[in-house]
């Protein structure tokens, strides 16, 4: 009996956690449509998170671009199908690997950081000093928190998309002597623009997915520094799994428009 | 002009939940006093002041704040009514992204229109009325509590506000910084004339500081009256704080 009524707890206390959050994107949107908009700190977030994350993209898109090319190249070689690498490759890293693997990159990177600094301004009373500085936080703090990473997500993903490809082509190059010219004329020739632009819509929502989960659970986070900490833990975790369901929701759609 | 009230609570009641915490409370700051008000740690003396503020709403009475209703009044002149108003948070609540200059220059750019340099000569001039013009370019987290103290002072002050309100201003510190920090408040209650409401439970902090006193006990406003007249009472209750 227990053992169930902790389970419906839990469940309830789910529920209203999104019912919360639901609460949180509607003030976003209104607050984000009335002035003013603090334009000087929303440039200043891009940069931060740009700078951030920047580095860990471009490894991680090298490293995904050298491994996957290296992995696949055996399977096609056995159909003879090397010459299909390119296409192969930009179509997968393009549409869903480049995009899902980095927007994970930066929950980690980008939303945990939010969570624990908005965590760290409330717990130490911060938010209410701004707030009784007659500033308003929910402006300063998480609208420009939230459109920052809804502009710099696609931005990174380009990035890191691009990367990969590098990374991949120089495989080729090693590996089966095409030149990266010819890699990249093929890579072009492969993507259309059914491609790239649902793959590049579903990043602005994943941009906004982590500033949004980061922000609300920084905003909320409970008193005492283990708040903090759990703040920017549940940040990421709930991020992770919001951003594959947002993924399959994309897939799903493109899928309905496309074929 | 000296009985002219600029903080009046009336009939203040606030829950959290099942829990009261305020159960009828009032209080009145005159212009230009003093006040002391104290109260067992978790008496609520904390959302006292988040309620006068209108950084936390109440559940039945009334606040006046200059003449205005807290309650009923629209966000932008609750942002101005803000300015007038000094806060000194418990912790400090410095901006510990900012170094000490962006600390103090946040509210003066949100709320004047001044020159870069008149912006500049503010800010040293806060930084000179609290002793520490060394430290315009440090982060929060490289100064000690005390220094971080009265930096927060500084920026409560940076707006030449009507009034201040120190939430356990001594709190934390050392005897001797503690004694600092006393000193320093009543300069500036000197120098600008503004009226305080001082939280506090340290005896010494409210020998020195206060006209008048108020005691927070179960969510009311117990007994009020000078130092000397509460500290010569001998109600059990009232004795317990000047141990
Ligand atoms: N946001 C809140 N939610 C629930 N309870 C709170 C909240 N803030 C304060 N309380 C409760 O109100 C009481 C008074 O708190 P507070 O005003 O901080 O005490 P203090 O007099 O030490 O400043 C405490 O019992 C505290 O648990
Ligand atoms: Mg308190």
């Amino acid at each position: 009996m227990k053992f169930l009524s902790s389970h419906q707890s839990g469940f309830i206390s789910f529920f209203n956690e999104i019912g919360d959050m639901g609460n949180f994107t509607g003030r976003y949107f209104r607050e984000l449509f009335s002035k003013p908009f603090e334009f000087r700190e929303f440039l200043n977030q891009c940069y931060q998170m740009g700078n951030k994350s920047l580095l860990l993209v471009g490894v991680t898109g090298f490293i995904l671009g050298l491994v996957f090319t290296l992995q696949s190249r055996p399977t096609l070689m056995e159909f003879g199908a090397v010459s299909w690498m390119p296409s192969m490759i930009s179509i997968s890293i393009v549409r869903e690997i480049g995009p899902v693997i980095i927007a994970l990159i930066c929950a980690g990177r980008i939303g945990s950081s939010i969570g624990a600094e908005l965590g760290s301004m409330k717990v130490t009373e911060q938010i209410d000093a701004m707030e009784v500085s007659g500033t308003n936080p929910f402006k300063y703090l998480v609208v420009t928190r939230i459109l920052a990473a809804t502009c710099m997500l696609p931005l990174l993903v380009i990035i890191g998309d691009f990367v990969a490809l590098v990374g991949s082509a120089i495989i080729e190059n090693a590996k089966g002597d095409v030149s990266f010219t010819l890699y990249f004329n093929q890579v072009f020739e492969a993507l259309e623009f059914t491609d790239l632009i649902p793959a590049t819509l579903k990043t602005f929502f994943f941009g906004f997915a982590i500033g949004l989960v980061g922000c609300f659970k920084g905003y909320n986070s409970n008193k005492g520094t283990a708040g903090v900490g759990k703040a920017s833990n549940s940040a990421v975790v709930f991020t992770s799994m919001l951003l594959f369901v947002l993924d399959f929701i994309a897939v799903f759609i493109t899928d309905i428009f496309y074929s | 002009m000296k009985n002219q009230p600029v903080i009046e609570i009336k009939n203040l009641y606030k829950s959290f939940g099942q829990t009261r915490v305020l159960n009828d409370f009032n209080l009145t700051l005159f212009k230009g006093e003093n006040l002391v008000l104290m109260g067992k740690s978790g008496s609520g003396k904390s959302v006292l002041i988040k309620c006068l503020v209108g950084l936390m709403d109440f559940d039945k009475g009334s606040i006046k704040v200059l003449g205005k209703d807290i309650s009923n009044i629209k966000q932008s002149e609750l942002d101005e009514l803000r300015t007038d108003i000094g806060f000194l948070f418990q912790g400090s609540a410095l901006y510990d992204s900012m170094t000490v200059r962006e600390n103090l220059e946040f509210p003066l750019r949100r709320h004047q229109n001044d020159s870069e340099s008149k912006t500049k000569a503010r800010v040293e001039e806060a930084l000179e009325n609290v002793g520490l013009p060394q430290t315009i370019d440090l982060m929060p987290a490289e100064l000690s509590g005390g220094m971080q103290r009265r930096i927060a002072l500084a920026r409560a002050l940076i707006l030449k506000p009507k009034i201040i309100i120190y939430d356990e201003p001594t709190t934390g510190l050392d005897p001797i910084t503690a004694k600092e920090i006393i000193l320093l408040m009543m300069n500036i209650q000197k120098k600008y004339a503004t009226s305080s409401l001082i939280i506090t439970h340290d005896v010494d902090c409210a020998r020195v500081i206060s006209n008048r006193m108020i005691l927070l006990l179960d969510g009311k406003d117990y007994i009020q009256g000078t130092f000397n007249e509460l500290a010569l009472s001998e109600d059990p209750k009232i004795k317990a704080f000047f141990k």
